[in-house]
């Protein structure tokens, strides 16, 4: 599983109401969400993602809340990855249970500008700036979680396990 | 081990579990509320089952948005009120309850010992009485519905022992805000914080409560303290089941912790969170430049009885600065009634201080007092992020209920101590 796309960088402590503000929680259609995504630190944002792109954070991205709707909206967004030097834990948890991929990355956001070309490939770890010329190795996720990704998302994979009792 | 890996290792079968060992842990309890109930039970009937694993181990609490401020406020009640009813769980509905993280200890729901998970992060607040309680999100909540299990990576732990005591008008709230303030909003992602100590064993279970509900604001995974017979008289008749002291409710003497902070809160003042992020901490004393639009007393971190009581003792025979509008919101039905008896409400109506239903209301700036771009709230809730209580152009600033009844009066931040020289 490999994705490509141009990076959007944002800072420490990305928190889920900036993310997606309180005052959408009572939507519930994902491409609903999708267009508040990141709302409170660039209202563009959305437009910026359509094509596909792959959010660069600094620490502690997607700390507060413990809405889901903050995965929600950036996945359906066009986000395809966040990077990030460290998660909130929820959040982490949320996006992967909504099949959209998190990344633990050192170094990634010092490395990265806007707009620069990022891939990433989930079975090797490996996460490369090609604008940059810049590689990182990241250790790998435990094999439930890649299972869980792959399935797109934990209700995909509880399915399947449950179909196979 | 410690209390946490005590449980933890309990609700997994285990004889003991390590941090770092990921467990599949036998939930004790889940909640859901009217904002992140919705996307678990569609999520729920995506994975094709009838009924949830036991309908005596969930639990819904209508608290975000109540009553419904919108159409589609409405609508998600609706759906959360046909949930509950099909599957026969207990809800609390508008009028029945109030926040979730005051009701579920409240109504009993919440054990020493067990394991909590419920879809909303400040759920780390049961701590307080010696369980395992973390927020999860609306899918996971679906995939417990299903299998009453959860995976779970056993946290490192940081102890944080508190001795000494609180200057009059400082406050648990004072001490957190302190204490994030050095530990930073990611310097305890993942972890667990236990807290204990003499000022610990002294402190009520609202204090305690207040300590738990913020330590997800430094990232961590659970708070919690060691019950004792505080715990076991709060939860006095609220609960059928047998309560007492059990090996499993105490951390072992060798238990091992990454690190050990020891606080001596005596000389501690009152601490504000400037905005936007919860460990930008001040003294209260140093921001008295700043005038405020607003002021709110409530939220599951400060608005139980404790805290009304609290203000009340600051606001009574008073008046809230013109200007500076003031809501006071109990954190649950029963707070309300107790507030009622004990004439609070009157001191606060009399104030000129609005009292709304119990709510988590301008919090989440989801409904009921938001700010407008420029103006700026000193509020007793947990966080100041960028538009978090409306307005991204909006400042909040986070503090003990003493402090927002203080800077109320006179319409600028004002630690409490400093409120005998002003003159009304």
């Amino acid at each position: 599983m490999k994705v490509a796309g141009t990076a959007i960088k944002f800072g420490d402590n990305v928190d889920t109401d900036v993310i997606l503000p309180g005052k959408y929680l009572v939507l519930i259609d994902p491409k609903e969400l999708a267009k508040h995504a990141l709302e409170g630190l660039d209202k563009e944002f959305p437009e910026k993602a359509k094509k596909g792109v792959i959010v660069v954070g600094g620490k502690n991205f997607g700390c507060g809340s413990s809405r889901e709707q903050a995965p929600l909206a950036l996945k359906y967004s066009g986000v395809k990855c966040v990077l990030a030097e460290s998660f909130a834990r929820i959040f982490f948890r949320n996006a992967i249970n909504i099949g959209l991929p998190v990344i633990e990355c050192t170094g990634i956001s010092t490395a990265t500008d806007d707009g620069d070309n990022i891939e990433v490939d989930f079975e090797t770890g490996e996460v490369q700036n090609v604008s940059k010329g810049k590689k990182f190795h990241v250790p790998g996720l435990p094999p439930f979680i890649v299972e869980i990704l792959g399935d797109g998302g934990l209700i995909e994979n509880l399915r399947k396990k449950l179909n196979k009792k | 081990m410690n209390i946490t890996e005590k449980i933890l290792a309990k609700a997994s079968g285990k004889r003991s579990v390590r941090s770092g060992e990921i467990v599949d842990a036998n939930v004790d309890m889940l909640m859901v509320h009217d904002l992140t109930g919705p996307l678990a039970v569609e999520a729920f009937k995506r994975i094709g089952l009838e009924k949830i694993w036991d309908s005596q181990r969930a639990v819904v609490i209508l608290d975000h948005q109540v009553p419904a401020e919108s159409v589609k406020a409405a609508e998600l009640h609706k759906m959360m009120r046909r949930f509950a009813k099909e599957q026969n769980i207990r809800l609390y509905d508008v009028g029945k309850g109030g926040i979730c993280h005051q009701v579920m200890p409240e109504k009993g729901h919440v054990l020493p010992g067990t394991v909590i998970v419920g879809a909303d992060s400040h759920t780390c607040t049961y701590g307080a009485f010696g369980a395992f309680a973390t927020g999860i999100g609306s899918t996971e909540a679906a995939a417990v519905f299903a299998t009453g299990k959860i995976w779970l990576k056993v946290p490192e732990a940081i102890k944080i022992e508190v001795s000494g005591h609180f200057q009059k008008y400082v406050t648990p709230k004072d001490f957190i805000l302190h204490i994030i303030g050095n530990i930073g909003v990611d310097g305890a992602i993942y972890k667990s914080i236990e807290f204990t100590g003499p000022t610990i064993r002294e402190m009520s279970m609202a204090g305690r409560m207040t300590l738990c509900n913020m330590t997800v604001e430094m990232g961590a995974k659970n708070g919690i303290v060691e019950p004792d017979q505080t715990t076991f008289k709060f939860l006095e008749g609220r609960t059928s089941k047998a309560l007492g002291p059990n090996a499993i409710l105490k951390s072992d003497a060798d238990a091992s912790y990454e690190k050990i902070i020891d606080v001596d809160v005596t000389g501690l003042g009152s601490q504000v969170a400037c905005p936007s992020s919860v460990d930008n901490v001040k003294p209260a004393s140093e921001l008295s430049h700043v005038g405020l639009d607003q002021a709110f007393i409530g939220s599951c971190t400060n608005g139980r009885i404790e805290d009304l009581r609290l203000a009340a003792d600051i606001l009574r025979g008073r008046k809230v600065k013109e200007g500076v509008r003031t809501l006071v919101i109990p954190a649950s039905k029963e707070t309300y009634s107790q507030a009622l008896r004990e004439g609070l409400i009157e001191i606060f109506t009399d104030a000129d201080a609005l009292v709304c239903g119990s709510t988590c209301g301008p919090c989440l700036g989801g409904h009921i007092g938001l700010l407008a771009p420029g103006e700026t709230c000193v509020s007793t809730s947990n966080r100041n992020f960028i538009g978090r209580m409306g307005s991204t152009e909006a400042n909040v600033y986070l503090a003990s209920p003493a402090t927002v009844a203080a800077s109320a009066i006179t319409g600028r931040i004002t630690a409490p101590e400093e409120l005998e020289a002003y003159k009304t």
